[in-house]
């Protein structure tokens, strides 16, 4: 991979892999075999040894999230490791928070149709034989029942995310300006050299 | 003043030449309508028309039903199967850690239910292949940057920002001036990217799980939070500074202040409060405001008025919008007044069709128009207003849908006659401004 030696980068590209958050583009001679975290919920997918960078996948079925694999570089500083462990965690939390959200909000949805249905006695299917029906305006009132039975988790949810998302960029800048820091000293130790 | 029309109608005729594929122009006014239909609301345009589509043959109803992937009952039998991919996969690569110490649920179901999983594994393959092209690798090529860059400053809310600003300065006294309006253009189009910048960078697991959203760039990754934040700081600070030291510094006070109401208050305020829709109205309607103080250096009640139109447009547009994203609110946490406040919701977009009907008529009084302005602005007030009342009497999708897609040609339109009908200079003035 000797395209990704360090030595003959010019800056630019580096200070964009740097400010996108991912690793650096550090490799053995023989090319790096690719350490990973993944998403602690079951990924099928493995990134290719040879690339150094976080990969995304499409959105989860439940928390519609994209779950991330983060790549875990050679020569990863204690800020980078605290970092990669603070997004992979956000992530995790992200992803049960919205899942049991989603399922809750679709479990609770329809036990409300379903209740809703009976009490106008239609039951679930109509002579027609085509599935019975809530139009809109009944829905609402159970959107606005889901709502403000779930304010105070959402507010919970709202302040912790707010904290972790802030974190997380604090960090990312730190590192970024770490990996700078870094390489402007290899680069005046081999100038010195 | 003539020469902005010329030129805002050449830049209509412009963009609609690049749309000419997709639109079938015939008159001026459809032009305009559905120039800034792709302009102002084209992702909701066509969420709401693939929508419109789906529903047409059929009522709006919630169905009892069913789902193709439900959530409980085939969940273990797919993520079962899974699991006996990823642990054939996993001894081939590097086994990362995490996945042995997550204690989620899911994840105690599946270790029940390995053995009949391997068999259906072979069966998933196809899936899993497709499931694999979908990752992708978090680079960032310069090629894709101004146009993720342009999806994350909501480029297209940004240029109607920008034209409201425009119409404010054009309509205030005095005369033209072209290096102080291209510097507001571009002041106010810098603080609107980063203001969108921010907005989407608190928003991404909310974003995530709504359909108009789930494209946004963090959303999918394609840039970093960070990237994100010091794009928008890149942005806020030159805009700021060329509307503080450029233009004056009211102007820059006004787009700092903006920014900070749009971020720090109407973005955290939309999960906490349905006042966040009078929070927004306000943000939406301090451009013109900005526009208005770039041209005259003062807050003048021709400032009020068209920031007041600004405002009282505001409800029938989002309200009207909302009606159709009670879902996608809810769940995600949304406090709207279209969920909590159903028949509020409606109120105050009526009442505010008919506050456009008064503050049209305000405009001569306070030297902004001449008469002929409240008079020919008349229709498409009662049009709206009349939209409005439908709204709010029927509380239906279709009536919510005719309000908001009106709503998106009656401000451009608005604001265009109000250009047209601009009280001359050298008549009388009661601002005490220095006439040429």
């Amino acid at each position: 991979m000797a395209a990704l030696r360090l030595r003959n980068k010019p800056l630019y590209p580096l200070l964009c892999r740097a400010l996108s958050g991912c690793g650096p583009q550090l490799a053995p001679e023989r090319g790096a075999e690719r350490r990973d975290a993944a998403p602690s919920r079951v990924s099928r997918f493995g990134p290719p040894g040879t690339s150094c960078h976080d990969w995304i996948g499409p959105p989860d079925k439940y928390s519609n999230l994209r779950p991330v694999h983060f790549y875990i570089p050679e020569d990863e500083s204690p800020s980078e490791r605290k970092l990669r462990e603070l997004r992979q965690e956000t992530q995790e939390w992200n992803q049960r928070f919205w899942a049991k959200q989603n399922r809750t909000f679709h479990q609770e949805k329809e036990a409300f149709i379903h209740t809703r249905l009976t009490a106008k006695g239609l039951g679930l299917s109509a002579e027609s034989g085509r599935k019975a029906t809530l139009n809109a305006e009944e829905m609402a009132d159970f959107y606005k029942e889901f709502l403000s039975k779930n304010f105070k988790k959402h507010m919970r949810y709202n302040r912790d995310w707010y904290r972790r998302n802030f974190a997380i960029t604090f960090f990312m800048g730190k590192v970024a300006l770490e990996r700078m820091w870094r390489r402007l000293r290899r680069k005046q130790d081999i100038t010195r050299a | 003043m003539s020469k902005i029309l010329t030129g805002w109608v050449g830049g209509c005729v412009w963009y609609l030449e690049r749309r000419a594929v997709q639109e079938s122009p015939h008159k001026f006014m459809h032009l305009l309508k559905n120039v800034n239909k792709q302009w102002i609301t084209f992702q909701h345009f066509n969420f709401l028309r693939r929508m419109y589509a789906t529903q047409l043959s059929r009522s709006l109803n919630q169905q009892v039903k069913p789902k193709p992937e439900p959530m409980t009952s085939s969940f273990l039998e797919k993520t079962s199967s899974c699991q006996a991919k990823t642990e054939i996969y996993e001894m081939r690569s590097l086994s990362p850690p995490s996945l042995s110490l997550s204690r989620k649920p899911n994840e105690k179901e599946l270790i029940e239910l390995d053995s009949p999983a391997i068999i259906e594994g072979s069966i998933e393959t196809g899936k899993e292949t497709e499931n694999e092209k979908q990752w992708k690798e978090m680079k960032l090529h310069l090629d894709d940057l101004p146009g993720i860059l342009a999806r994350l400053s909501k480029i297209k809310l940004t240029a109607l920002v920008v034209s409201t600003t425009s119409a404010g300065f054009a309509l205030a006294p005095g005369p033209f001036d072209l290096p102080c309006f291209l510097l507001t253009f571009v002041g106010t189009g810098l603080a609107s990217c980063a203001a969108n910048s921010i907005n989407q960078f608190f928003e991404v697991p909310f974003d995530s799980n709504m359909n108009r959203t789930k494209n946004r760039p963090l959303v999918r990754g394609q840039i970093s939070p960070l990237l994100a934040v010091s794009f928008a700081t890149c942005c806020a600070v030159p805009g700021v500074a060329l509307l503080t030291w450029g233009v004056n510094p009211l102007t820059g006070a006004l787009g700092a202040f903006n920014i900070f109401l749009y971020t720090c208050c109407y973005t955290p305020l939309k999960r906490i409060s349905i006042a966040n829709t009078w929070v927004g109205a306000v943000v939406g309607a301090i451009p013109p405001v900005m526009g208005w103080t770039a041209a005259t250096g003062s807050l003048d009640a021709g400032a009020f008025l068209l920031g007041g139109i600004l405002y009282s447009w505001q409800f029938p547009h989002f309200n009207a919008l909302s009606w159709g994203l009670r879902e996608d609110y809810s769940r995600g946490g949304y406090c709207m007044m279209s969920v909590t406040h159903p028949a509020l919701c409606r109120r105050v977009a009526l009442r505010h069709c008919l506050a456009l009907i008064g503050l049209s008529t305000a405009a001569p009084l306070l030297d902004v128009t001449t008469w002929t302005f409240p008079i020919i602005s008349l229709p498409i007030n009662l049009y709206i207003s009349y939209l409005g009342f439908r709204f709010y009497t029927e509380a239906d999708r279709k009536s919510s849908r005719r309000l908001f897609f009106c709503s998106l040609w009656h401000l451009p339109l608005l604001l265009l006659l109000m250009l047209t009908c601009k009280q001359p200079q050298g008549r009388k003035s009661n601002k005490g401004e220095p006439q040429a």
